[in-house]
């Protein structure tokens, strides 16, 4: 039960920080990536300032033997580059450009009621179901 | 850039990079919306209550800090057509999965550690997003 709550706090949090950031508004994100426009580099500071806390964090959090709550810790350890990372973080990439939102603030928006951003929500599951179902086929081929 | 808004921003983002930092302490996890949502799609027994507890706090995280006494935060959709919006979350929900991560888990904590796949995926996917913006906006639309 710990884990759930602490879980939901977590994301609360992360939402917060979405807000006030006001990262949850698509045309914010989009001026950050109109380089040609009237640029926002807004979203450079929050990626740093995440991206800060997080090394300074990490660092204390990865001294201890395991979480609090769980077994161990799952901290990706690959290093090498592929064909596969790098094409889908230019396909996100592309989506990205488009509407203007990524994960994190898609699910943020969702609870303020906006049809659009059910609709994105919608596709970006179905994005998720598509890459399952593509993983699944390339397991049984090998 | 009179829309630059470097404080809100960097507070904004410390407040994901703490986030990021409690999920490691206290689950062992990194904190990628991409790969804490995908997850859910093919269910894992013990594993998808703590991710849907995240998803849910982070839809919630808006709501909170309005009822705190926040301010509603604006929020704009240059695209709106359903057309755009589903192309545009088809390719984020699949891309993110194929790479391994979105802003949060590559552009946020895989940053934070320096880590060579997420340094290579943060610049694809901004490569591609600053490309697609130009083309909509200059090109297309210019």
């Amino acid at each position: 039960m710990s884990k759930i709550i602490s879980a939901f706090a977590i994301g609360i949090l992360f939402g917060i920080g979405l807000t006030i950031a006001q990262m949850v508004n698509p045309a914010k994100v989009l001026s950050f990536l109109d380089l040609a426009g009237n640029w926002d580099p807004s979203l450079a500071f929050v990626m740093g300032g995440g991206a800060g806390v997080a090394a300074l964090g990490y660092r204390f959090v990865l001294r201890r033997r395991r979480p609090i709550l769980a077994e161990m810790f799952q901290v990706p350890t690959r290093t090498d580059l592929d064909a596969r990372l790098l094409l889908g973080a230019g396909l996100f990439g592309v989506g990205w450009g488009i509407a203007g939102l990524c994960p994190g603030p898609a699910l943020a928006v969702l609870g303020l009621g906006r049809s659009e951003a059910v609709i994105f929500a919608l596709a970006m599951a179905g994005g998720f179901t598509l890459f399952e179902i593509y993983n699944r086929a390339l397991m049984k081929s090998k | 850039m009179e829309n630059f808004t470097p404080i809100s921003a960097t507070i904004g983002g410390s407040l994901i990079g703490l986030s990021a930092v409690l999920l490691l302490l206290l689950h062992g996890r990194i904190a990628g919306v991409s790969g804490i949502a995908g997850g859910l799609i093919v269910p894992v027994a013990g594993d998808w209550p703590w991710r849907l507890a995240f998803v849910l706090g982070l839809v919630a995280g808006p709501l909170v800090y309005m009822a705190l006494g926040g301010p509603l935060p604006e929020i704009l959709f240059p695209v709106s057509s359903p057309l755009g919006l589903i192309s545009a979350g088809l390719l984020v929900g699949f891309g993110t999965r194929l790479g391994g991560g979105c802003t949060s888990g590559h552009g946020v904590c895989g940053v934070s550690r320096l880590s060579p796949r997420s340094l290579a995926a943060t610049g694809a996917f901004m490569f591609t997003g600053f490309v697609t913006v130009f083309f909509i906006r200059h090109v297309i639309g210019g």
